[in-house]
């Protein structure tokens, strides 16, 4: 053979057929997902990513010190995330997310085996070179899928959050914050310091509390809104509890949890009432 | 407590003691402040004590507690005690602490609690 074959010159010399073998085999071992990711689609990824490690992979690959991580593998890693950002979005799982890339070492061995079939050193030598390049890539690929996923979990527990504990003014000097769902201590937390902060904001002298939307009172929670309603009195402001249920009525009591010094109502309507009154604001019966 | 006047101002305002408390009080300044507070409600024979600690970013059991000793002491002294303008991260705090100064009247500021004392009076 008049020129040495690598996988770098592989990449370059034989581009078409690689690209045209990955996207075959990625048919055959049903990782294009084409329900969630086009056809056309999965090939322009597997095009820019096939491209810009040509564009690296003949220099690069041949260092022995191989780190993806490395400045001029910039583009690949580039090429990936976005691959990455886009298949996170349409819920492709990790592993098929590895497999997508590690299925790239197919049309590589193909090549190679022919153009390096008889002299087996040369060929086990670029096989490990192609195998370590892939796997890095996929590895690499697996890790941006699941920190993309992580990132969207986190903005949708910060929305989540933010939405849980909307502290609302409804009138000169009372706030009230509607809760829905469950209390758990983290959600508690954040509760208090909304409705704290919100009694400074708009100098509040009542606070009032709905637990219409609450799911369920334990201990846990009957602790926290106890809380809740301290914190409130120690600012100056009085606290009222609305929505108490026939139901949380009954468990509050055989848990044996003691609400003292704290204004309970049945519904928002009563407690309003109450609030009204406190503040000296005539409300018309209806 | 000839010596110790001027570390916390302390003012009568329409018959009710009113008192700052600085953040960078030590727990001797707060037990002078409260031998200052005591002395001032008896010869103003006033009727209600104010104490402002919004400008404390931290209140220890220590302060806590004095808060509470004073309200008790005034409140003998026939003076209600309202404190006022306590920092959602002390309310915080204080709470987590399990301090919830049951004993202690509060107010979001010193204009409302002057208001709350001169119409308990009327």
């Amino acid at each position: 053979m008049a020129k040495e074959v690598t996988t770098g010159s592989v990449l370059v010399e034989d581009f078409d057929r690689v690209l045209s073998g990955w996207l075959k085999v990625q048919a055959s071992e049903n990782v294009k997902r084409t329900d969630l990711v086009s056809a056309k689609e999965s090939e322009k990824q597997s095009r820019d990513l096939l491209a810009a490690l040509a564009d690296v992979a003949p220099e690069a690959a041949t260092a022995d010190g191989f780190d993806l991580s490395d400045a001029q593998w910039a583009p690949v890693r580039e090429a990936l995330e976005e691959i990455a950002e886009n298949r996170t979005e349409r819920g492709v799982s990790a592993a098929e997310m590895g497999w997508f890339i590690a299925s790239l070492k197919q049309p590589f061995f193909e090549i190679l085996h022919e153009e390096l079939g008889e002299t087996s050193a040369e060929l086990m030598r670029e096989i490990w070179s192609a195998t370590r390049i892939v796997d890095q890539v996929a590895l690499y690929a697996i890790e941006t899928l699941v920190q993309k996923r992580e990132a969207i979990i986190e903005r949708q527990r910060g929305e989540m959050t933010e939405v849980s504990a909307p502290v609302v003014k409804i009138w000169d000097r009372i706030v009230t914050v509607p809760l829905i769902g469950t209390l758990d201590s983290f959600r508690a937390q954040t509760v208090m310091e909304n409705l704290l902060d919100a009694i400074v904001q708009w100098e509040a002298e009542i606070a009032i509390i709905d637990i219409t939307g609450v799911s369920t009172v334990d201990t846990l929670v009957a602790q926290h809104l106890l809380k809740t309603a301290s914190a409130v009195r120690l600012m100056g402001s009085e606290c009222v509890i609305c929505g108490i249920s026939p139901k949380i009525a009954q468990t509050v009591v055989n848990l044996g949890v003691d609400l003292p010094n704290i204004t309970t109502r049945v519904d928002l309507q009563s407690g309003l009432a109450y609030a009204f009154r406190r503040i000296g604001v005539a409300a018309g019966e209806r | 407590m000839a010596g110790a006047s001027g570390s916390v101002p302390i003012v009568t305002i329409a018959g009710c003691v009113v008192v700052a408390i600085r953040d960078d009080l030590d727990d001797q300044d707060i037990l002078t402040l409260q031998d200052e507070l005591v002395e001032e409600v008896s010869r103003r024979s006033a009727n209600g004590v104010v104490i402002d600690i919004s400008s404390l970013e931290i209140v220890d059991t220590f302060a806590g507690r004095m808060l509470g000793a004073m309200a008790q002491m005034a409140g003998m002294m026939n003076a209600r005690t309202i404190v006022v303008g306590m920092r959602p991260a002390v309310a915080m705090t204080l709470v987590d602490l399990g301090m919830t100064l049951e004993g202690v009247e509060t107010a979001l500021n010193a204009d409302r609690a002057i208001e709350a004392i001169r119409a308990g009076q009327a």
